[in-house]
């Protein structure tokens, strides 16, 4: 399925995901060499670093590919820091596959780390009245599970949705996490139990909702021509990444905004955001969604997961909860959606969490994913939405 | 004790009614208000006029928050959960965030029922009443 457009993954590695409370430097440097080992491949070979920014650990994360390409020791390679919300990640991927693919760089090292606060994500502190981040806390007690319970319920009264669905994804997703050992929550749990957990945001629940995780996770990306003459003669590719923003008007409600556009003038896109994010890397990519044999996307909540079904084209818009019943999208059905777990069993530390997706997908793709395999999976896609028009969507095959 | 609105230029209380504007060339309505250019990628235009939208509107989804959102969120002790509302204007062709009116729960909800605005306090500290929008289920006739 590669083509010259795409790049190879030779390493990957993480930090198991959990509540650690140490720097995050820590997580990112733990991934980095795990990846670089997977890759066979000295940190002083590489000629470029991409680090994905978290921007709750002060000026470190801000400049996230230089603190870890210091934290591994200063070695003369070139540097991006990338943030682009939960997409943060793959802005750093394809920075790195740029850089290769123009021949300025022959292979590259990708991190990301975090390490978060308990509870909701809150934004950053002081009083910024101007900030539409700080302004939906303040004005509406806005939170991330606000916009999460909003699109479930609207499942609900739409497409009749029900309470059950959602913890099955769930209770599907926590199965595959136990056999995961990166995951931070590896136990399975009933419909029952996520049932009875407290509610949080109306109709979704405790144990519906992702958690906020320390973790880190990191790539080796080369060129084709690279990993041939370092031996490697079937490695996954990278054969088409999506970062693209909305457009206008953005007629669903999204993080952290009070409204959507207006489209009293001009008539929204057939594709709405989260649909046109892995649309684009499919085109990129050259394949459809009919080629995938898995899917890892942003299970922010339980909810969400269905929405991902039908925008990244596993079935029609209407169509999740029947694709969920029928079993396809769990681990040995036709399409496995979060054969790792997912945000679920992962919990989200933001600039790791688009890169641990790729790195899930090569584990998958090299047959190497022991437990939770995906048995004959040759093309994996991810997806992931976060605040501010941000998104992304990586293809891989081998 | 002095009334003010929580957060500036979003709303009239006197009213009650949200303020936006409507950019003067494409007619595309902003709110919250933009008046420095307009963000309709085909239009170049940074004149806009003053509007207030719709007070009432159809319901295109609802929530709540059991739990207190953390600052700067000024929750009351004892916190009480709150019901959030997205209402769709069709006039302005537009989905608006509110919380829904004191004492209205999920219950009370309903995708496609009608709300109609409402000015409430949002909370109450050393300079007075703070005011927000909400949004209320229209009773039935």
């Amino acid at each position: 399925m590669s083509s010259k457009h795409s790049v190879a993954v030779i390493g990957a590695g993480m930090h198991p995901w959990g509540k650690w409370g140490r720097n995050f430097v820590e997580y990112g440097v733990v991934a980095a060499r795990a990846a670089l080992e997977d890759a066979g491949v000295a940190w002083t070979d590489v000629d470029f670093v991409a680090g994905a920014d978290t921007i709750r650990n002060g000026y470190p994360g801000f400049i996230a590919g230089a603190t870890f390409a210091q934290a591994l020791g200063w070695s003369g390679a070139r540097v991006s820091s990338s943030y682009a919300a939960c997409a943060s990640g793959v802005q750093a991927i394809a920075s790195a596959r740029a850089q290769i693919l123009a021949g300025l760089s022959e292979v590259a090292l990708v991190v990301g780390a975090d390490t978060t606060p308990k509870g909701f994500f809150k934004p950053v502190g002081g009083d910024r009245p101007d900030d539409p981040d700080w302004l939906r806390f303040h004005v509406l007690g806005a939170t991330n599970p606000t916009y999460f319970g909003l699109y479930a319920q609207r499942r609900k009264s739409v497409y009749g949705a029900t309470d059950e669905d959602f913890a099955q994804i769930k209770v599907k997703n926590a199965a595959a996490g136990v056999h995961n050992p990166y995951a931070r929550y590896r136990k399975e749990v009933t419909i029952d139990e996520v049932l009875s957990s407290p509610m949080v945001a109306n109709p979704l629940r405790l144990l519906e909702i992702c958690a906020t995780s320390d973790g880190g996770a990191a790539v080796v990306l080369c060129s084709l021509e690279y990993a041939k003459r370092h031996g490697i003669a079937n490695p996954v590719t990278i054969d088409g990444i999506s970062t693209v923003t909305p457009t206008f008007p953005n007629a669903v409600i999204e993080m952290p905004n009070f409204a959507t556009d207006s489209w009293s003038s001009v008539a929204p896109n057939d594709l709405t955001f989260r649909a046109s994010i892995a649309h684009a890397a499919y085109e990129e990519a050259g394949i459809s969604p009919s080629d995938v044999s898995l899917a890892e996307v942003y299970d922010l909540s339980s909810a969400l997961e269905l929405d991902w079904y039908e925008d990244i084209g596993l079935c029609e818009v209407g169509e999740a909860e029947h694709l969920l019943r029928s079993g396809a999208t769990t681990l040995g059905g036709r399409v496995p959606v979060n054969p790792s777990g997912g945000l679920s069993s992962f919990g989200e530390a933001i600039p790791a969490q688009a890169i641990a997706q790729v790195a899930e997908c090569t584990w998958q793709l090299r047959g190497q994913a022991d437990g939770h395999q995906v048995e004959g999976a040759t093309v994996a896609v991810t997806a992931n939405q976060g605040l501010f028009g941000h998104g992304s969507s990586v293809v891989l095959s081998r | 004790m002095p009334q003010v609105p929580v957060v500036e230029g979003f709303f009239d209380p006197s009213i009650p009614a949200l303020l936006g504007t409507r950019c003067t060339e494409c007619a595309t309505v902003f709110f919250p208000a933009e008046r420095s250019w307009c963000r309709n990628p085909h239009c170049s235009s940074s004149t806009f006029d003053e509007i207030t939208l719709s007070t009432t509107g159809t319901i295109w989804s609802f929530t709540d928050a059991q739990y207190a959102p953390p600052a700067p969120y000024v929750a009351a002790d004892p916190y009480v959960p709150f019901a959030m509302v997205a209402v769709e204007l069709a006039a302005e062709g537009i989905v608006v965030l509110g919380q829904a009116a004191d004492g209205t729960t999920v219950a009370d909800l309903e995708v496609g029922a009608s709300v109609e605005l409402v000015v409430e306090t949002l909370y109450s500290d050393a300079e007075g009443d703070k005011l927000v929008w909400r949004w209320r289920p229209v009773k039935e006739a």
